[in-house]
């Protein structure tokens, strides 16, 4: 085994050897247990640089070793695999810190901690996955670790959400398995291939229709595809940092990730485009960015408000996969990073308001940019970077998946574009100018003792390097390593044919 | 040693054991720990020598079949052989804490014993021994679960002790009959005869019919769930993991070698009684409020899956074969492990009503740990020995275009999903009493291992099935 297998193993570890020893420590050993989170998310951060670096010249990382006859266990850090584990892993760094200055002093840290930790691991993995099998693993991994943090106030409403996020996954895993279990049986492998690897098979159109429709249908719980979306408003009952990371990182983006591999990795677009399954991918989509964005025009409280925007702004993801077309590829696969960099931000700034202020719905935000300006401004940065001004990084997603609608000659998907542009407008544009322009309702609650800023540190510095990510993320697109850079790597390389 | 030797040492070292503990009350802690880690030894042992060998035969005394008594082992007698080692010891652990005086003697000398009867079985090359092996194993169990309980317990195994006495008699009857037919009772003689043979049908009924109730397969299964559930924590462990198994183990010997897995019919009744199981029995548990029959009724779902994966060896093979396996070794390390962990809470909570758990579980964060792995590889979630066997099981069934297996079985998935959450919520939340009894470590630490083992096993699965080989 030399380096090149060593690094995607070394990845895994550097956050699941913390959660496992995490388990293990008292609930008092605080610093340690700081310590220990902050040395892996840095030691994974270092990893992930030099796998980019590698992966960029050509090198390949891949390990596997065999599970079952005919079935193996697989890593494998291509250039896709790299855009997500990039992003996971300066998101976890970033949520890391934010979680411990935001669950200071309460209670069952130590479970906390180490779930977080499994969670970050099991996205890591999916990420890397090299076959079918695999991210299932990963996949199933992830349901597992987020539901103790989702259920982590233990309260009853917390429960209630973590059934319901367990009764949508649980039943999203099945489906994914049947699709498993069925392709491994009529197409006798599962690994991951450029194009696909089902163009050629003898199987009936029929079947391998039914196999897609089951595999998406399995990840598309997570990626909150509607009408299977229904698990995600609720768990906004969980801590800010675990509501950031769902969100941003972890959670619907496995399953749009999922979606992406599917697509690209064991069907290929093109032959998902000869069934005619693709269409359909697209009418779900597009379907659920204009109704995720209606439902969010209506709700009051902050989080759920921004927990409908992800309803939406997640399936851009999928109608970029589902429109035939370089561009539009790259659209939806730099929205995976965008859609992350902008939503955390949001998430973080929503804890700062109601961990410092006690603010949870929009309407109590009436004048508290001047109370909170840095975070304000962090939450302005990533509110018009959702409505897609430029330069924000959200203008350079969805120019590129107008244009690739365009090129593809689906003009109803430039008019979806627009719409839910205008109706993410809708629902921002209140929430800045209430904050900004309207005189605050009555005197803000006291600083707390010895504060030197408008919140804790842990809380304010992530928000502002997200924030200022945005911009630089839009700013310098042509920039080589830029997530738009990447992402047309990725699809240069991986999913057309030359 | 060569590798045939061992086979009667397998069940003499228990053997030896068990009878010395309940004759010798001091050495009662160094006979369980000796006799079980010994036990752990010539399961590595049998399991390291097989590869090369491919079976051993033993003649004891130098008696050939069909007078003699005639030991063999195949890759599935050391796979079986193996599990059961590896679980006993921890098991012991347990128990060393669990019992207090004269109960701890007892148990130590009726574990030793189980375990030479389950060794026993597992190498039995002839009818005869393998009904020995069997009432020994059955009257252990018995005991056993009668071990330091109250008149509940009491109650509940002497109706254990009815139901596998009457499937000892009639797998007794059974072996009489073919014994007429064939005039011998040696496995490797009577392989593939049993069609033929005049009354071979009957026997097969007969012998199949007392195994299935031995093993409380649904709907056979009314005496398990009270007597696995009233038991102490590592008497309803060894019962659920091991004693079940046995019979099992037997139907799978006798259909496959004996009868060549003849009569489609046969396979469509086990896949129904199988899948029954699992659909009922899964719905039992979901709707129990006590931890323990809880976990009891999942024993009896999950021993449909091990039906199901039985009956489509016939058409599906290898993949069928593989799954019953790996869904049993799995089961064995779960289940065993969970009830472990149950126990503890329980004991804690001095009562197994689950929603007493929020109360004690802050102080017993390993028991808890060892709830969700085990549960990880009950509901079949990767990674995990269970995860594993069901993906074979799916293969077989969809290779053999049984899409209404497949659909138990994921079926059977949710619902384990449900009842194994049920309990895992009840590991959350509630207030901190501080409670002066703290339990000793070891108890905690023998459940988490076997839990972990469960899961681990996920990633065995290909040296297992090595081991294991063809088919029977």
């Amino acid at each position: 085994m030399n380096e090149h297998a060593l690094l995607p193993l070394a990845v895994l570890a550097s956050s699941l050897l913390p959660g496992l020893v995490i388990f293990f420590l008292p609930e008092r050993a605080v610093r340690l247990r700081s310590a220990l989170n902050l040395a892996g998310a840095t030691a994974k951060l270092l990893l992930v640089g030099v796998m980019l670096w590698g992966v960029s010249r050509g090198v390949s990382y891949a390990v596997s070793f065999p599970l079952l006859p005919g079935i193996a266990f697989s890593l494998r850090a291509d250039s896709l695999a790299l855009l997500f584990v990039t992003l996971s892993a300066q998101l976890w760094f970033l949520t890391t810190i934010y979680a411990i200055g935001y669950l200071e002093n309460s209670p069952n840290r130590a479970r906390f901690f180490g779930f977080f930790s499994l969670c970050v691991t099991a996205t890591v993995g999916v990420a890397m996955a090299g076959n079918l099998l695999t991210f299932l693993l990963f996949y199933e991994l992830l349901t597992l670790s987020t539901y103790p943090l989702v259920a982590h106030r233990e309260t009853p409403v917390a429960r209630a959400a973590g059934n319901r996020y367990l009764a949508y996954t649980i039943g999203g895993g099945a489906a994914l398995l049947l699709g498993t279990a069925w392709l491994y049986a009529v197409a006798g492998t599962l690994t991951f291939t450029p194009r696909g690897f089902l163009d050629g098979s003898d199987a009936p159109a029929a079947v391998l229709a039914a196999i897609f429709f089951l595999l998406v249908a399995g990840v598309g719980v997570k990626a909150a595809l509607v009408p299977l979306h229904g698990w995600l408003p609720r768990a906004m009952v969980a801590p800010a940092p675990v509501s950031a990371l769902l969100h941003a990182v972890a959670v619907v983006k496995a399953g749009a990730f999922g979606i992406i591999r599917i697509v690209y990795d064991v069907f290929g677009v093109e032959y998902a485009a000869e069934l005619g399954v693709i269409d359909a991918l697209a009418a779900v989509a597009a379907f659920t960015i204009i109704y995720g964005s209606l439902r969010a025009l209506a709700q009051d409280d902050l989080k759920r408000r921004l927990a409908f925007s992800t309803v939406s702004q997640v399936s851009y993801i999928a109608l970029g996969v589902a429109i035939v077309g370089p561009l539009a590829s790259i659209g939806g696969i730099v929205h995976l990073v965008h859609q992350g960099l902008m939503k955390i931000t949001l998430f973080f700034c929503a804890g700062n308001y109601a961990e410092t202020l006690g603010l949870h719905k929009v309407s109590e935000l009436d004048g508290v940019g001047r109370r909170m300006p840095l975070t304000t401004a962090a939450f302005t940065v990533a509110a018009l970077g959702m409505i897609g001004l430029p330069p924000m990084a959200g203008f350079i997603s969805k120019w590129y998946l107008g244009l690739g609608a365009l090129e593809a000659g689906d003009t109803w998907a430039v008019v979806v574009l627009a719409g839910s542009s205008a109706l993410n407008a809708a629902y921002f544009l209140p929430v800045l100018h209430r904050a900004w322009f309207r005189a605050p309702a009555g005197p803000w609650p006291p600083p707390a003792v010895g504060a030197r800023a408008e919140t804790a540190l842990a809380l304010l510095v992530p928000p502002v390097i997200t924030a200022l990510l945005v911009i630089l993320a839009g700013l310098f697109a042509a920039v080589p390593y830029s997530p738009q850079e990447w992402a047309t790597l990725v699809v240069r390389r991986e999913f057309y044919a030359p | 040693m060569s590798g045939s030797q061992l086979l009667p040492l397998l069940v003499l070292w228990p053997l030896a054991g068990g009878l010395l503990a309940l004759l010798a009350p001091r050495a009662v802690g160094l006979l369980l720990a000796a006799g079980t880690a010994g036990n752990l030894a010539l399961g590595l042992f049998l399991a390291a020598t097989l590869p090369g060998a491919g079976a051993l035969a033993h003649d004891v005394g130098g008696w050939g079949a069909p007078l003699g008594i005639a030991l063999r082992a195949d890759g599935l007698s050391a796979v079986l052989v193996l599990v059961t080692a590896f679980a006993a010891p921890w098991l012991a652990l347990h128990a060393s804490a669990a019992y207090a005086e004269p109960e701890r003697r007892y148990f130590a000398g009726l574990f030793l014993l189980f375990l030479a009867a389950l060794n026993g079985l597992f190498v039995a090359g002839d009818l005869f021994n393998l009904y020995v092996t069997l009432e020994l194993l059955g009257l252990s169990a018995v005991a056993l679960a009668a071990l330091g309980g109250g008149p509940a317990a009491l109650a509940a195994s002497l109706r254990y002790l009815l139901a596998t006495l009457t499937g000892s008699l009639a797998y007794l009857l059974g072996v009489a009959l073919l014994y007429r037919a064939a005039g011998t009772l040696d496995l490797a003689q009577l392989a593939g005869q049993g069609t033929d043979l005049p009354g071979g049908a009957v026997a097969f009924a007969l012998m199949v019919a007392g195994l299935l109730l031995k093993a409380a397969v649904f709907p056979l299964h009314f005496w398990l769930p009270p007597a696995h559930a009233n038991a102490t924590p590592p008497v309803s462990a060894a019962l659920s993991a091991l004693a079940v198994k046995a019979p099992l183990y037997l139907v799978l010997r006798l259909w496959l070698s004996l009868y060549d897995g003849a009569w489609p019919l046969v396979a469509e009744l086990l896949a129904a009684l199988g899948a029954a199981g699992v659909l009922w029995c899964s719905l039992q548990a979901v709707l129990q409020a006590r931890a323990k029959l809880l976990v009891a009724y999942s024993t009896v779902a999950q021993l449909g899956y091990l039906l199901v994966a039985l009956a489509l060896v016939p058409a599906a093979g290898l993949n069928a074969y593989g799954a019953f396996v790996l869904l049993l070794v799995s089961h064995v390390l779960a289940k065993a492990g969970l009830f472990l962990a149950v126990g503890n809470l329980a004991r804690r909570a001095r009562h197994d009503r689950m929603d007493g758990f929020e109360r004690v579980v802050h102080h017993m964060p390993l028991s808890a740990g060892a709830i969700a792995l085990a549960g990880v590889s009950l509901m079949g979630l990767p990674p995990s020995g269970g995860f594993s066997g069901k993906w074979l099981l799916l293969q077989a069934g969809i290779a053999a275009g049984k899409w209404w297996l497949v659909a138990v079985v994921l079926l059977g998935g949710l619902l384990a999903a449900v009842y194994i959450f049920k309990l895992i919520e009840h590991t959350f939340g509630g207030s901190d009493r501080p409670d002066a009894t703290a339990l000793p470590r070891r108890m905690e630490w023998a459940a988490l291992a076997l839990a972990g083992s469960a899961v681990a096993l996920g990633f065995l699965g290909q040296p297992l099935l090595g081991l294991l080989g063809g088919l029977p």
